[in-house]
């Protein structure tokens, strides 16, 4: 395994864009260390995780729309039995499902930086943090989270 | 109660299922397995295997119809139905199905079954290890969320946090379950009892809701249930087993993708079990004994307070062990051991059981038991619930 500083193994399986295309916006975001959500064009709903269609007005335009890599856990696990082989060994990791006030409180799924065993609240702020996987085949970006301040 | 209710109009005739083994140690075939379990069943229920003419399943069962038809040497196969999506929580939807087909006229016998056999195929606690991912495995997979463990412990995590609920509900249903099992002798945990000291010193595999013992096994093996009209039910050997009601679905956005169903921590019932409700003209009160599909301890506690038997803030004085047992307790519970500690029948075991309570025949049998309630599948979408009853219901 080559030397860097993720949080899960390197050979963990590599996010790539849905081949129709949806998500590919997001993808090259993360690359560039923005966070982008989707937002109608119509009616300003947001919405993830990326869809063609708006689920309140059912309009197509739906934009993406950078937001700040804040948010507040809205719950939390922590696997201990690896069900995949690069994750032999690792240990127990904290993954969190994290709501985005700045952005309609969409959901998204990250691992929780930070000691293995700590300590986790529901309802504790949390800010974005970008793992750039640069040596994958197909480079990728991450969005993981770690506690504010 | 609605005007087109399923109510009193189909009774499920015959059960039947093959030897359940842990996974990987079936001698024989998974078609095998599904095989028997039909053969079984018509056996039960005393009449000529050729009287089958059509088949319900679910969770993209292997074992097409058309083949099964073609094996048992069926002169007419008039109906052919796969419930989407869901993994276990299409098995009462497809026993549903099976019933709307006998009383739409499409079928007068059908099957509805589930062949399972973990061991000569992929396993469900197993991730595949593609090294891409893409659609919604793209934001889940890369953080270690892949089994159905660890997608459904995120949602319990939320509902027990929010309603205060205690880890100990959720030792007291997988003791329930491994108790029951001690009378059954199909059950694969049959003479191995659960201790409180051997679940609290159980591993993790997700933490902090889904322990061991909180995890349903898997197994090999088959379960089939024959459904005929009402009518022909009365002329065939077992005590008829009626559909009292129906439901399945989910509610608003529960599908949608990387968690952001609108009511996330939830089993997905709040809409279905009330609709099930009035289809059956029933309610909570009146149902004798529950078989709630354990995927998860935690979706059986989910999906039993969603079902309306307790308040989710009552949840740690409801579920206790002498209150699930059949001996005594307000609400007996999963009477055959059920996922957890009968067998991993995809749920379909727990349909079984049901049908033995109303018959009178099960191996913890609650005494005049004459509605029960099935859940299945609880926390993924769509789900579904059935209610069986006796002939004094109707």
């Amino acid at each position: 395994m080559s030397e860097n500083n993720y949080y899960l193994p390197a050979d963990m399986p590599s996010p790539v864009p849905s081949p129709d295309g949806l998500d590919a916006p997001y993808w090259e975001g993360t690359r560039r260390t923005e966070l982008l959500v989707q937002k109608c064009g119509a009616c300003g709903n947001w919405q993830w995780g990326p869809e063609w269609l708006c689920h309140h007005c059912q309009s197509f335009d739906l934009a993406w729309q950078e937001v700040e890599g804040k948010g507040v856990i809205y719950s939390w696990e922590r696997p201990w039995h690896p069900v995949h082989p690069a994750l032999n060994g690792r240990g127990a990791y904290t993954v969190v499902l994290v709501e985005l006030p700045g952005a309609g409180n969409v959901r998204m799924i990250g691992n929780l930086l930070g000691p293995d065993d700590q300590v986790v609240e529901i309802g504790a702020a949390v800010e974005a943090v970008f793992e750039a996987h640069d040596d994958a085949d197909v480079p990728y970006t991450l969005v993981q989270w770690q506690l504010t301040g | 109660m609605i005007d087109r209710s399923i109510r009193g109009k189909v009774a499920v005739a015959g059960i039947g299922e093959s030897i359940y083994y842990k996974h990987g140690q079936s001698p024989d075939p998974e078609f095998v397995l599904a095989l028997q379990a039909i053969l079984k069943a018509a056996a039960d229920a005393g009449i000529d295997p050729k009287e089958i003419d059509g088949f319900a399943s679910y969770s993209n069962d292997r074992n097409d119809p058309s083949r099964i038809a073609a094996a048992l040497g069926l002169p007419d196969l008039r109906f052919s139905n796969m419930h989407w999506g869901g993994g276990g929580g299409g098995v009462a939807a497809a026993v549903a199905n099976g019933a709307a087909a006998i009383a739409a006229g499409y079928a007068d016998c059908v099957v509805v079954f589930r062949a399972l056999a973990q061991g000569q195929f992929r396993r469900f606690g197993e991730a595949m290890p593609d090294p891409t991912v893409s659609g919604d495995a793209a934001y889940m997979s890369p953080y270690g969320v892949m089994s159905p463990a660890q997608k459904y412990a995120m949602r319990a995590t939320r509902f027990m946090h929010d309603y205060g609920v205690k880890n100990d509900v959720l030792r007291a249903i997988a003791m329930t379950s491994y108790q029951h099992a001690q009378n059954n002798p199909r059950a694969i945990r049959y003479g191995r009892p659960l201790d409180a000291s051997t679940y609290d010193e159980s591993r993790w595999i997700v933490e902090p809701v889904n322990r061991l013992y909180d995890c349903c096994q898997e197994n090999d093996g088959a379960a089939a249930l024959i459904l005929v009209s009402a009518e022909r039910a009365r002329d065939l050997k077992q005590t008829p087993v009626y559909l009292i009601g129906a439901a399945q679905g989910s509610d608003h956005r529960c599908g949608a993708p990387v968690m952001n169903a609108s009511r996330f921590a939830s089993s997905s019932f709040t809409t279905v079990a009330p609709r099930l409700y009035r289809s059956a003209g029933v309610t909570p009160a009146d149902i004798d004994v529950v078989q709630s599909y354990e995927n998860f301890t935690t979706g059986v506690m989910m999906a039993v307070v969603e079902h309306g038997f307790c308040a989710p803030e009552e949840a740690n004085e409801f579920f206790t062990l002498p209150n699930l047992s059949t001996s005594g307790g307000k609400m007996p519970l999963n009477t055959s051991g059920g996922n957890l500690a009968e067998c991993y029948m995809h749920g379909l075991g727990l349909q079984l059981e049901a049908v033995r309570q109303i018959r009178g025949q099960s191996c913890n049998q609650v005494p005049d038991a004459k509605l029960a309630m099935n859940i299945a599948g609880p926390m993924v979408t769509p789900v579904s619930s059935v209610i069986m009853g006796s002939a004094e219901v109707l």
